[in-house]
């Protein structure tokens, strides 16, 4: 390529252009033969200034329209050059057949997350030894049967407490307690009197269900989440009917480090241990990016092969703030992990859970 | 076991009851246990070393024994049984007095302060009571038979283990608020700062005290807010004039002791901290907590050098002095850069004549050729 400087003044355009083109096209030489049809074919609609030597760029034009009516060509440009490249690809996997080389995975972030160090080996005896012997293995060993007491901010109004009824039909065993305006420190001896295993504050703020305490008792931990797009049953498409009280199967899905898996056993000793598979019913928890998402459906088996499944609401997404030693305790509780914006997810492929 | 051992340079108890020792040269991590016996009775919850050789760990566990464990060997050689976990809660705070025969010092949370001789038997030779809910019992470092205690609603008291009737220094609330409030009392950590009679504590209360026995105000002579978490813990670096304090979030800070202010925080951890200690002679702080990492920060620029991933919670945290936080490879890199800086410093004079001999080179040049051209006008 000869050219390096570049020209952009606009009174003697049509010709620089044309020089470009034609030196472009000297230049690549070996390229497709489509390719340099349809560059004739643009030049021949508008003094065609679809290709840049290499070193120019778009935002150096300083005229904006200009600028705009370039930068549109150019992603056209890019898009036609894209589709063209792809079909390309697609005639020759054709034409190879079978021996075609298989598709190349796509980069997620998911799949190019930064190893964890933390991540739960199954075989590792001290880990299974901390797990056996933390606060959940009563409920994991049996001898404890969950009992969840769901409560809100001070004066729920609205969708919150829709909310915390519909959650009340997903957890057996759930009772729903106007919050009265006691104070959570005096709350937690009470039910721990009552032999709850959960206390499960929503918050809220303008309307909207934003957060969820969950404490399990007799002593901890506790979880604060972030709570969003919470969507009721009522405003669900294709939804079942309303659930059964069947305790339902839970899937937990990608709780894979130290602190994931505490939360993932903190989310399983909400149900029973024993499904009744006769309701057909599945509570997901499924973590991905460190969110996790919340469905309830109701599965079918149709035949051998093919499984028909039913949303039955709510849903919502949850997001940890923080994991708490302790019951609540938000002044003086010792926390366990605490999620720092813009020093922990620096990393986008860096993930807590 | 016993090849392990002596490589470790940092030492911490776990909250499943195991002994870990880290090699950061090596960056591996040892644990010291029978893995087939694991309880959480076992819990480590004090840490110190049995004599000045650093050649045997004193292990304070919750079930209220004290065990011996030899780093040379690499195994546990003694258990004593130091008093009743049922009764006195667990211990805060375990000391060596490190005067001929071994005698150990340990604390309890119910605030028996108590003296074990070796060949005492069952029975402590001293028992001094410190009040209740004792949070930590610390060794000066300097006088090894002072020890200063203090814990909720029981302010800062300075012990002389050979005079156990009365506390040597008790210090007094703060006074009370604008409104005429009592201020409430939190001691968390103690430290002693050597070279003087001052002590510093932490309270759960997010302050920092710096008390002077020497004088005679019983308050605090300087206070320092840091953050709104209770602090946990606190340490003093090799350099003196500032102190470490973490809490319960997972923040650490450098606190300077002169004028009260944060000098710097250290970043990366992401749980509360339970221990903190500086290597007694390199700017270097580790720390330990809910988050079961071991973290080395440098002091200097404030930066993680070290983080190990542990498996448990950890409660205690003790580090080697012998061979300098990170044994032979890093004071080796450490000399080598001694070496390039000498070197770059001599690169820098030559080339600072280089420059100046060429100034003046071109300078004569010049001047050469303005005669010159005088010369042809």
């Amino acid at each position: 390529m000869d050219i390096t400087e570049v020209p952009v003044s606009h009174d003697n355009k049509g010709k620089k252009k044309k020089n470009k083109k034609t030196k472009n096209t000297e230049g690549n030489g070996g390229a497709d033969v489509v390719e340099t049809k349809e560059d004739v074919k643009m030049e021949k609609s508008e003094a065609a200034e679809s290709a840049f030597p290499p070193t120019f760029s778009v935002s150096e034009i300083k005229n904006k329209q200009r600028r705009h009516h370039m930068f549109l060509k150019f992603k056209l440009e890019k898009r036609k050059q894209k589709l063209q490249l792809k079909k390309k690809k697609k005639k020759e996997r054709k034409a190879l057949g079978d021996k075609a080389p298989p598709k190349e995975v796509p980069k997620t972030i998911e799949n190019q997350r930064v190893y964890d160090e933390t991540t739960v080996d199954p075989q590792d005896e001290e880990i299974a030894f901390d797990e056996g012997t933390d606060e959940f293995s009563a409920y994991f060993n049996g001898l404890t049967n969950p009992k969840v007491l769901i409560t809100t901010s001070d004066r729920p109004r609205g969708r919150t407490v829709r909310f915390c009824e519909q959650l009340a039909t997903v957890i057996p065993d759930a009772h729903v307690y106007y919050r009265r305006g006691l104070a959570l420190k005096r709350v937690i001896p009470q039910c721990v009197a009552r032999n709850f295993t959960y206390l499960m504050v929503i918050n809220e703020d303008r309307k909207v269900p934003n957060g969820l305490v969950l404490c399990h008792l007799p002593n901890g931990p506790t979880a604060h989440f972030k709570i969003s797009n919470a969507r009721l049953r009522k405003e669900m498409k294709r939804r079942g009917k309303d659930p059964t009280l069947h305790s339902p199967e839970v899937i937990l899905n990608n709780f894979t480090t130290r602190l994931g898996h505490s939360i993932g056993r903190m989310f399983a000793a909400l149900f029973p241990q024993d499904p009744h598979f006769v309701g057909r019913q599945v509570a997901t928890f499924h973590n991905q990016r460190d969110f996790v998402f919340f469905r309830f459906h109701r599965y079918i088996f149709k035949n051998e092969k093919k499984v028909g499944i039913q949303e039955l609401g709510p849903r919502f997404t949850l997001k940890l703030r923080s994991l708490q030693k302790g019951t609540f305790d938000s002044k003086f509780g010792e926390y366990e992990w605490v999620l720092k914006r813009h020093e922990m997810d620096a990393c986008r492929r860096k993930f807590q859970l | 076991m016993a090849d392990t051992s002596r490589l470790c340079s940092v030492w911490l108890g776990s909250e499943t009851g195991i002994l870990k020792g880290v090699s950061l040269t090596r960056k591996q991590a040892f644990n010291f246990c029978n893995t087939s016996h694991l309880s959480r009775d076992q819990e480590v919850r004090a840490l110190c070393w049995g004599d000045p050789d650093e050649s045997e760990l004193l292990v304070g566990s919750a079930d209220g024994t004290v065990k011996t464990f030899s780093t040379e060997k690499g195994v546990f050689t003694e258990t004593r049984r130091c008093g009743d976990p049922v009764t006195d809660g667990p211990f805060t705070g375990l000391a060596a007095l490190m005067s001929g025969s071994s005698s150990v010092v340990t604390c309890v949370e119910s605030g028996a302060v108590r003296v074990w001789r070796e060949d005492g038997g069952d029975e402590p030779v001293t028992e001094l009571h410190a009040g209740k809910n004792v949070c930590r019992m610390r060794q000066s470092p300097v006088n090894r038979h002072v020890v200063a205690t203090g814990g909720k609603e029981n302010g800062l008291k300075i012990w002389d283990l050979q005079k156990p009737e009365s506390p040597v220094f008790t210090a007094k609330n703060l006074r009370d608020d604008w409104l005429d409030l009592r201020r409430p009392q939190w001691v968390r950590d103690v430290a002693f700062i050597p070279d003087s009679d001052k002590v510093v504590t932490c309270t759960g209360y997010h302050q920092v005290h710096v008390f002077d026995p020497s004088s005679p105000q019983r308050r605090p002579v300087l206070e320092v807010e840091y953050g709104e978490y209770p602090l946990t813990a606190l340490s003093l670096p090799a350099a003196g004039g500032t102190v470490v304090v973490g809490n319960t979030h997972g923040e650490i800070a450098v606190l300077d002791l002169r004028k009260g202010v944060v000098r710097g925080c250290l970043k990366g951890l992401a749980g509360g901290v339970r221990s903190l200690q500086c290597h007694p002679s390199r700017p270097e702080v580790a720390s330990c907590g809910l988050d079961r990492f071991l973290r080395i920060h440098g002091l200097e620029d404030r930066k993680l050098q070290h983080k190990v991933y542990l498996k448990s919670r950890l409660n205690c945290v003790l580090l080697a002095s012998r061979d300098l936080g990170d044994g032979g490879g890093a004071v080796e890199g450490e000399v080598k850069e001694e070496d390039g800086g000498e070197e770059d410093d001599v690169w820098e004079t030559m080339e600072r004549v280089e420059e100046k001999t060429k100034r003046k080179t071109t300078e004569e040049e010049e001047q050469l050729q303005k005669k010159r051209k005088k010369g042809q006008d």
